[in-house]
């Protein structure tokens, strides 16, 4: 049977197992009437199932795992003796092709017999290897399903046993989050030190030139990989965003949280919401054709030189876009301080206003400061904002009307495109993904700390 | 308890407190607060039913009742706390020497700052010490130097009989005292801004036995600058600590007097039930 046949016979062994399991606990019970069952009848119910599919599941998945090397290897063993000296490298190939003429793939130039031999030999195990499987796991399953079935007693304990299953499946799904964050990093890692190995780490912290060149491995120069540049843009144009967002969201914060009546409250905050909603492509569309231009009209109005993309352009519709994240975890902070502060303040005869400037903003402040960092390390993150609005000027400047491009817009230009994957180009990409995740992990930490030390304050 | 037409019960409540009020007008000191008919809905729900009373200057009065019966709600009235509940609605006339508390002339932070309050649960800002103390005198321009700033503040705390404990530590944030010495922080955090009327909404209930006589023996003590109205649940509380007790059911004010005659001899059936524990 194939494998997917075979994981659906298991669904099915599953709710059989049930209900046999409930069926035959109950039969117990009534026999037994003067003992109490120590478990509920689906705890019995669930654990027969389980007996009958978890062992012989994990014997498929270990099939899964080892049979195709040790088939393999009883299909090299059989090679003529010329051809199975040769090196491991050469190996491969001659087994890729047998497996591609035992699947009818075709192969390069004519078979030779001795080839077309090994891929029958191939064919012939992995049916026998099916078959063998189906027939351990059949029997595996009727024993587990049986075994449990009799083992049904008033003093067995099925609901423990049922409990530690469901405590590994929930430690198993966590780890699987947990793995992946820690296999991305390290898959960072592994291409940045390659990486690394083309240009020094030096160059690639300090230099202030970005020109990476459109070269191959080799060839030509290797150009100029400095990280400054875009870091410096990164910083700038969220610099910009923060400059934007932090005071229009607080004071979005403090009028939602203290001033505005409670329905007002309720459907202004959504609203708001929405904001965070939208598609940061469609940002980076408004501040290309709108925010741009209007800032360079308004720029030669007032006689500034502004670039319709620029930092400023970007910053200031990335900050509108963090004013939710900013205004709305505010907000709950602000609404989270004990009235109690506010009746303490105003019954020594303080106004609103002074209460909240003297006491509710103060006791709110970390808060606020983590909202804040959050939002940041969103800023710093973002990128179709930044691709279409900032000008992809790799310049060290500080000027805010000049083009710039940032990490997150250099990524995107080094991985898209004809670029060979083992060239510094391309690498590059991972320093930089890696260099952005530590920044933004760090703010994010902080303001995870900031946030939790302000919780313990109240409870 | 039955009257001629069950309608007209409220009314003659409101008469026999007039009465009360009318005798106790043979009492010397002037009159510091005035409350004539109050009445308090929280949305539809009516929580007072017509409170008329006179609060008298240095006197130290207790409100009693069984909790939801109206007490506090009626504190609060007093400095117009009840204005920042949403849906809330006062009605009648309250005056503070002789001045309609109501009046659109009258600013509600003057009067919170002539009316102060201490409440149920110890509430320090998150601050210093120090900070607590001066946050008011700060706001009201009460000090003109930093050492006028600490004579206050070194006052407030001697009065609230708290200066001993914490001269040391005025840099530390108020939230790391104990509860007793937070609820005395909170007291003299209300002195410092020179009130007239304390008002005290269950002080002692989130405290120790212990704490709880060290306030009731400020509480004594500052009767002397203070007109101080308490809320207590504790009725031995009332005992020891009041002029006059005033009895709260249910939204109405069912009895007030002397409280040695109050405790001694009720004249309403319900105050005597109460204060024999019959129920609340």
């Amino acid at each position: 049977m194939s494998n997917l046949s075979l994981i659906v016979v298991l669904l099915v062994l599953l709710a059989l197992g049930y209900q046999l399991g409930m069926a035959r606990s109950r039969k117990v019970a009534t026999v037994n009437a003067d003992l109490r069952m120590h478990s509920r009848p689906h705890h019995y119910g669930m654990m027969v199932g389980l007996w009958a599919v978890l062992p012989a599941f994990f014997i498929l998945l270990l099939w899964l795992w080892l049979s195709p090397a040790v088939i393999n290897a009883m299909v090299l063993a059989q090679l003529p003796a010329e051809v199975a000296s040769q090196s491991a490298d050469q190996l491969r190939v001659v087994s890729q092709r047998i497996s591609n003429l035992a699947n009818n793939f075709g192969v390069v130039a004519d078979a030779a017999q001795w080839e077309l031999n090994a891929a029958e030999h191939l064919r012939q195990l992995k049916a026998n290897s099916a078959i063998v499987l189906t027939a351990l796991m059949a029997v595996i399953a009727a024993v587990g399903m049986l075994f449990s079935l009799l083992k049904i007693t008033p003093r067995l304990k099925a609901r423990h046993q049922v409990e530690r299953v469901v405590k590994a499946l929930l430690v198993l799904c966590s780890t699987v989050a947990i793995l992946t964050t820690i296999g991305i990093v390290l898959s960072m890692v592994g291409e940045t030190l390659k990486f690394f190995s083309y240009i020094p780490p030096t160059e690639f912290f300090f230099g202030t030139t970005w020109n990476p060149r459109f070269s191959t491995v080799g060839v030509g120069e290797q150009g100029n990989f400095g990280l400054v540049p875009l870091l410096s843009g990164t910083v700038l144009i969220a610099g910009i965003a923060m400059l934007v967002a932090i005071p229009l969201g607080l004071m979005v914060a403090i009028y939602l949280a203290e001033y505005a009546p409670l329905k007002l409250r309720n459907t202004a905050k959504p609203v708001i919401e929405v904001l965070a909603g939208i598609p940061t492509i469609v940002y980076g569309f408004f501040a290309l054709v709108t925010v741009g231009p209007f800032l360079r009209d308004l720029g030669a109005a007032i006689g500034l030189d502004i670039n319709a993309t620029s930092a400023l352009t970007a910053g200031v519709v990335m900050g509108i876009m963090i004013i939710p994240f900013i205004s709305s975890l505010s907000d709950d902070i602000i609404t989270q301080v004990p009235k109690s502060m506010r009746d303490g303040s105003l019954g020594l005869g303080a106004t609103k206003s002074e209460t909240i400037l003297k006491v509710v903003l103060p006791a709110a402040l970390p808060g606020i400061v983590g909202a804040v960092l959050l939002a940041a390390s969103r800023a710093i993150g973002e990128t179709m904002i930044v691709v279409l609005a900032a000008g992809n000027s790799p310049a060290l400047t500080a000027n805010p009307f000049e083009a710039v491009s940032t990490v997150t817009v250099t990524i995107v230009n080094q991985l898209t495109g004809d670029n060979d994957f083992s060239s510094p180009q391309s690498l590059v990409a991972f320093a930089l993904g890696l260099t952005l995740f530590v920044i933004t992990l760090l703010l994010n930490v902080m303001a995870l700390v900031i946030v939790r030390k302000y919780r313990e304050q109240y409870e | 308890m039955r009257s001629a037409g069950s309608r007209h019960v409220l009314p003659a409540q409101t008469d026999f407190n007039f009465n009360v009020t009318d005798k106790q007008m043979s009492n010397s000191a002037p009159v510091k607060i005035s409350a004539k008919d109050v009445k308090v809905f929280y949305g539809d729900n009516q929580a007072l039913h017509g409170i008329s009373m006179d609060v008298y200057q240095n006197e130290v009065i207790s409100f009693i009742g069984p909790s939801g019966c109206g007490k506090s709600t009626f504190l609060r009235c007093m400095n117009r706390m009840n204005d920042t509940i949403e849906h809330c609605r006062v009605t009648g006339s309250i005056l503070l020497d002789g001045r309609d508390i109501h009046e659109p002339a009258l600013d509600v932070v003057q009067l919170r700052a002539q009316v102060g309050m201490v409440f149920q649960k110890p509430n320090p800002f998150p601050k210093s010490i120090y900070e607590n103390i001066a946050y008011g005198p700060k706001l009201h321009g009460l000090a003109e130097r930093k050492a006028d700033l600490d004579d206050i503040v070194e006052s407030s705390l001697r009065r609230a009989g708290l200066w001993n404990e914490v001269k040391d530590r005025l840099d530390q944030p108020g939230t790391g005292l104990s509860g007793g010495q937070q609820q005395r922080l909170c007291i003299a955090r209300s002195i410092a801004v020179s009130p007239e009327v304390i008002l005290m909404d269950e002080p002692c209930s989130a405290l120790d036995p212990i704490a709880t006589s060290i306030i009731e023996e400020l509480i004594d003590e500052l009767k002397q600058n203070f007109t101080i109205v308490i809320v207590t649940h504790n009725m031995q509380q009332a005992a020891r600590v009041s002029d006059r007790t005033a009895f709260f059911h249910l939204g109405n004010l069912i009895e007030i007097g002397n409280t040695n005659d109050l405790f001694t001899n009720p004249q309403q059936k319900r105050t005597e039930d109460y204060i024999t524990g019959r129920y609340g």
